[in-house]
């Protein structure tokens, strides 16, 4: 049924932190490598490793240069499925294929009944949705719903995969309905921000905004100026080094 | 947005086809037209036949079309499902009256009723249809009342045009009908004309930078996109339309759609029979082109908020 279930206390979702996402891609590798072998199976490569590579991934990572007047900042912007608590992605579905789950607010597509009309993807702001060519079916991220209850799993290993693979730390999961969980005291202390709300859209996961930048090196206690080495602190003349590069023409020959 | 052109002939030839059948029972059951058995046959058979045509094609674009019965199911909510619902809906009374013109040669009486039933019914599937764009409030263009009231206007345009050759093929086209078709030209016109009008005026108020959320440092500008190659996203929602080149093919949308099938409209009321008669064949192949041209622009010139996240500034 594609009208909206009713609000629900439990809102499952990702806090991306702004601040120390490197734009690494690794979230994006995992999620696919994931999905690609799970409920989404199979998330559509054609032609992956020529010139006109194409395929559905549920999670892309842009790069922003933000123009602040004060010499620029560049921001990594991992972008996916919000959860939103008010979607028409969800409400535009003529088959039902489309839902919001009345226990955890994850929106999830039905493979099985989905027509492949489009509509959803075009009803949604944010690209959440990718239609498989190959499918013929609308994919988008389920918040790894297949992982976050499988109880086959470790228990360190039941959230998103992205969050999972992420080395800096930059995502968080869990429920932004409950003022006292984890996620939403992060949101509170680092004002974390949904994206596009005069759509009214109401989206679940939040963004934390980067903090003031550091300027210049100075600020950070180093040296401004480059400073020329102690002698010998290079190195290449001691013993060692003699005996090494010998053997590696030894070995060379 | 990318004009898939299942789409286009899907809006243009059902909206056509929606118009003539509404005024074709409006007319019958008014008693404006004579139940005679081989124009009915003629304008049903043409009405249906574009309906169909055009239902079948919005069927070509999607990814599993054998699933397509499941689209009547959720009209809750879904415009996309109602459309659906009352595109099967308006079979059932249009049919029984088209089957009581051609077979009985009768529009009287209770055949009337149905007559205007059916027309309300199929007017009503064109706003579905609209309403399909209209509700998206991620297209600017498309989020407005000119979306519905200009598939409305052109529905009924081209139903009247089609309805005026018809109907001088049986040397029924009357001065009524064919003011009423120069009315209906001068309606979709100026609805055209105040879309694209109101459209240009409306403000561009989102910005990649609150798209991002990042609207309190400054402005913001992709600087590497996810991919190297053009995804669906960028190819579905990302289509761009040379400015230059839109304004071109308005021009020839409005000249083909408009002004070549009024000064037509405006011979045939004047000319011989003949002459009327190919006057008005050529005023529904010129407003068919027109409207091709101007449903590609629908599409074309309409800007997905997405595209924020692609490169676009403001949307």
């Amino acid at each position: 049924m594609t009208s909206l279930p009713p609000p629900t206390d439990k809102k499952l979702g990702l806090v991306i932190d702004l601040d120390i996402c490197v734009g690494c891609h690794a979230c994006a590798v995992s999620c696919k490598e994931w999905n690609t072998s799970g409920a989404s199976a199979p998330l559509t490569d054609l032609d992956p490793y020529g010139a006109n590579n194409d395929g559905v991934w549920l999670n892309r990572i842009h790069s922003y240069e933000v123009d602040d007047g004060a010499g620029g900042m560049t921001v990594n912007f991992p972008r996916s499925c919000l959860h939103c608590e008010t979607p028409d992605c969800v409400t535009v579905c003529p088959t039902g294929a489309s839902y919001k789950r009345a226990e955890d607010g994850i929106v999830l597509v039905n493979p099985d009944t989905c027509i492949g009309c489009k509509l959803c993807s075009w009803a949604c702001p944010y690209g959440a949705r990718e239609f498989d060519e190959d499918d013929g079916v609308m994919k988008k991220c389920t918040l790894c719903v297949d992982r976050v209850y499988n109880e086959t799993l470790d228990p360190a290993d039941r959230q998103p995969a992205c969050v999972r693979a992420c080395p800096t730390g930059a995502r968080a999961f869990g429920d932004l309905g409950d003022p006292e969980s984890a996620v939403s005291k992060l949101v509170a202390e680092r004002e974390g921000e949904a994206l596009l709300p005069q759509l009214g859209y109401k989206p679940v996961n939040r963004y934390l905004p980067p903090r003031p930048r550091r300027r210049d090196a100075g600020e950070a206690g180093a040296a401004l100026t480059p400073q020329p080495l102690p002698s010998g602190a290079a190195g290449g003349d001691a013993a060692g080094d003699r005996f090494f590069r010998w053997v590696d023409r030894v070995l060379s020959r | 947005m990318h004009p898939a052109y299942s789409i286009i002939i899907f809006t243009t030839a059902s909206g056509a086809g929606y118009g003539l059948l509404a005024l074709l029972c409006l007319f019958g059951a008014l008693g404006l037209l004579p139940a005679e058995r081989w124009l009915g046959l003629l304008g049903f058979g043409i009405a249906f036949a574009l309906i169909t045509a055009g239902l079948l094609a919005s069927s070509w674009h999607l990814g599993h079309p054998e699933r397509a019965w499941r689209a009547f199911s959720q009209w809750r909510s879904s415009w996309l499902s109602r459309e659906g619902v009352m595109a099967v809906a308006t079979y059932v009374p249009s049919g029984l009256f088209a089957a009581a013109w051609v077979f009985v040669e009768t529009t009287e009486g209770i055949w009337a009723l149905l007559g205007l039933v059916s027309a309300v019914v199929a007017l009503a599937t064109v706003c579905c249809t609209a309403m399909i764009y209209a509700s998206l409030k991620t297209v600017r263009q498309w989020h407005s009342a000119w979306v519905p009231a200009g598939y409305l206007a052109l529905a009924l345009m081209s139903g009247a045009l089609w309805l005026s050759f018809l109907a001088s093929l049986f040397g029924l086209a009357g001065a009524g009908l064919l003011v009423l078709s120069l009315l209906a030209i001068a309606l979709g016109a100026a609805i055209k004309l105040g879309t694209w009008r109101h459209n240009a005026a409306a403000a561009k108020d989102l910005t990649s930078a609150q798209a991002t959320g990042l609207a309190k440092f400054g402005s913001v500008r992709q600087v590497e996109a996810p991919h190297s190659q053009a995804n669906y996203l960028m190819r579905e929602m990302g289509h761009r339309v040379a400015r230059k080149h839109a304004r071109k093919l308005r021009r020839l949308a409005v000249t083909t759609a408009f002004a070549l099938p009024f000064a037509l409209v405006l011979l045939a009321l004047i000319a011989p029979a003949w002459l009327a008669g190919l006057a008005l064949f050529l005023a529904v192949a010129s407003s068919s082109v027109g409207l091709l041209v101007e449903r590609w622009l629908f599409f074309a010139e309409a800007q997905h908020v997405v595209t924020l996240y692609y490169g676009a500034e403001v949307a």
